[in-house]
């Protein structure tokens, strides 16, 4: 499957936002923001629902510290337990800590290895850099040219008005 | 795929770039970043370190710190070989250097964690110059901590009985009861969040560097590890969600892993360690201790790096305003420690206090009431705090007070004991002074190592809080696109309504 996507190019902040907020509003489909940082409030302007991840987080932290309190407990407790200093097997405040640590290890190292998973990004995965300025100072918004109703001049002609420093027409093959 | 951009649409002559009064967004107080810096220019700036040649200074140092670093592990390498028994412990007194080392290591690595978690929740926008460095300090300040209560074992190589594994020992597993086991627990989780949350912040610059003209081999390596970065906003609103949580977990995690510190003295018996008081004032010191060693590094690094316009005396003037803060937390907490001995009626609580102030370490527990109560004052003097040598004057006192801190604490609480018979004092051996060196060279070596190799101002941070581009450049008004009238007519955003606002480090999840 190829597509025909319109690329703009902006050098600020503000006017990549504003573009992508136009393009929103006027029913164009937004591929994909490039920036060279994050622009807060660019995934509102190009209509972005939240990330899922804080699910990740919350119950992989959940059940980590579920984990850890039944292996201390069983350890502790029933699979070899040792009389120290005449303490009750099970002493729950005792094993506060270490839950405690296990839960923000596990909702931690879960999250991230969530993100890059969600994210594809892997050692050694080559980049599809729409444009090696993207990571410098460039700002780059890709619009899809959903059909032959796509007036490429008219959305030029747009984003020109919001400051777009360069405008391409490219053919992508598949996903990027 | 990566060719530029071809400029198919000229723009209205001469309008590219137009006056930048709207750039005076957040004028009202002094700019995060001064020079008036483009996108570009933050690049260039903190990447240059990287395309010259080491000085001269940075040789001299780098080769000074690794020969320390050696002594140090010729040090451990004897220690090991021999026994504990190379060092100045006895029965009374069998903590002293090793866990004042570990306890001031792991101190250091707090300010890290506070500069980029706790001021990332409080929208503290000056931390994106410093945070980078902070928390490789505090990755490099964990591993200098990591190596004392493990060789303070006596024998390392079964240091992995600490984790809790099946074991052919009937399991016979640990004692989760112990402060100790809580401790490896606290120290392994902050080392590893840390460093992920260093490597995370780091992606979007080895991206930049991959994708900027340089040496070959180093665009190579940048681009393996950066995972593939290209900037996409959905990837962006992932990373920025993800930082929120590791920021959130980050933030409990440190003041958990000083209380659990803490707690390696306070739950026994000894008095001057069984307070309840130790869990808040450890953190307080911990952070305390942190960022004046974060000044230290940052006041040599600004100068020798030409930082200037990055680390800004407006970023000296709230570290040590921080420092104020915490410095005076750490003397409320020796003021309630006294008041507490005096009032609890039990007479040992009361000798050990006395003893700290007046018996033979008194002078160990006045070096640290000099650098750590009397020396801060200073700071509450504008003229001090923006005259830069003093204030990394200041800080060397503080490290070396946060020092003795530790020292005191430890070592004259335990070398008059309950029983006058027991008493004993105690004088380090020359392999713990090689030891505590080498921690230091271990430290300075990775620090080094990692300003020459790593961009050591988070680029992509930065140049989020630059007032560079924050609103539309006002050009081409809707009345240029057709397109706008049809869809809604929302035109570029004035200044005052734009909802990016001053807030930059706003995320959203």
């Amino acid at each position: 499957m190829t597509r025909r996507v319109l690329l703009s190019a902006f050098e600020r902040e503000g006017d990549v936002l504003a573009a992508t907020e136009a393009c929103r509003k006027a029913g164009l489909k937004i591929v994909d923001v490039f920036t060279p940082y994050a622009v807060h409030g660019l995934d509102h302007a190009a209509g972005l629902a939240p990330s899922r991840l804080p699910w990740v987080c919350f119950a992989l932290g959940l059940a980590g510290a579920a984990f850890k309190v039944w292996f201390e407990f069983w350890t502790s407790a029933s699979s070899w337990p040792i009389n120290v200093g005449g303490k009750p097997w099970n002493s729950l405040p005792a094993f506060v800590p270490v839950t405690f640590e296990v839960m923000v290890l596990f909702a931690g190292v879960s999250t991230v290895i969530a993100f890059l998973f969600v994210a594809r990004l892997f050692p050694g995965r080559r980049a599809a850099v729409i444009d090696p300025a993207v990571t410098d100072d460039r700002f780059v918004l890709v619009v899809e040219q959903t059909d032959a109703a796509f007036d490429v001049a008219a959305v030029g002609r747009m984003l020109a008005g919001f400051g777009a420093v360069a405008i391409e027409e490219r053919v992508e093959g598949g996903r990027r | 795929m990566s060719e530029a951009l071809r400029l198919t649409v000229p723009a209205a002559p001469g309008s590219l770039v137009p006056p930048r009064d709207s750039d005076r967004h957040g004028s009202f107080r002094q700019p995060l970043v001064v020079g008036n810096k483009s996108l570009s220019d933050v690049t260039r700036d903190i990447c240059s370190p990287m395309d010259t040649r080491p000085t001269a200074l940075w040789w001299g140092g780098f080769l000074f710190s690794f020969a320390v670093m050696l002594l140090g592990a010729a040090a451990v390498a004897y220690q090991v070989a021999t026994g504990v028994g190379v060092w100045g412990l006895n029965t009374t007194v069998g903590w002293a250097f090793d866990i004042t080392n570990f306890v001031f290591w792991i101190g250091i690595g707090h300010a890290g964690t506070l500069i980029s978690a706790i001021l990332f929740l409080f929208r503290q926008r000056w931390r994106t110059s410093v945070n980078r460095a902070a928390e490789a300090m505090t990755i490099f300040a964990v591993m200098c901590a990591g190596i004392f209560p493990v060789i303070h074992t006596g024998r390392p190589w079964l240091a992995f009985w600490m984790f809790p594994y099946p074991n052919t020992r009937g399991s016979l597993w640990v004692n989760f009861r112990s402060p100790l086991i809580w401790d490896f627990f606290a120290i392994s989780t902050y080392f590893t969040i840390s460093a992920m949350f260093w490597y995370l912040g780091l992606l979007p610059d080895l991206a930049t560097i991959r994708d900027r003209a340089g040496a070959r081999w180093r665009q190579r390596l940048a681009g393996f590890l950066a995972l593939g970065w290209n900037g996409s906003l959905r990837t962006w609103q992932r990373y920025e969600t993800v930082y929120l949580l590791l920021a959130g977990l980050a933030t409990p995690l440190v003041v958990s892993v000083h209380t659990i510190v803490s707690w390696d003295f306070a739950t026994a018996v000894i008095p001057g360690w069984h307070a309840t008081i130790f869990p808040p004032y450890f953190v307080a010191g911990a952070i305390f201790s942190g960022m004046s060693m974060v000044l230290t590094l940052m006041l040599v690094a600004r100068k020798t790096m030409h930082l200037e316009d990055y680390i800004t005396m407006r970023h000296v003037d709230v570290m040590t305003k921080l420092i104020i803060l915490t410095g005076s937390i750490v003397a409320l907490a020796y003021a309630t420690e006294f008041f507490t001995a005096l009032y609890s009626g039990n007479p040992y609580e009361r000798f050990v206090f006395s003893n700290r102030a007046l018996g033979p370490m008194a002078w160990s527990y006045w070096t640290m009431v000099g650098c750590n109560v009397v020396s801060p004052q200073l700071l509450w003097f504008r003229r001090v705090r923006s005259n830069l040598a003093a204030v990394f004057v200041v800080t060397i006192f503080i490290n070396v007070g946060m020092w003795f801190e530790r020292f005191v604490i430890i070592v004259t609480s335990l070398h008059r004991d309950f029983l006058p018979a027991n008493w004993a004092s105690y004088t380090p051996s020359s392999v713990e002074l090689a030891t505590a060196a080498g921690s230091l060279g271990l430290f300075f070596t990775c620090f080094l190592l990692f300003v020459r190799f790593v961009p050591v101002v988070a680029m992509g941070e930065v140049k989020g809080v630059l007032a560079y581009g924050r609103a539309p450049s006002g050009q081409g008004q809707p009345s240029a696109s057709p397109i706008m009238r049809e869809g809604g007519g929302s035109g570029p955003r004035s200044p005052a309504t734009s909802p990016t606002g001053g807030e930059g480090a706003e995320v959203r999840s």
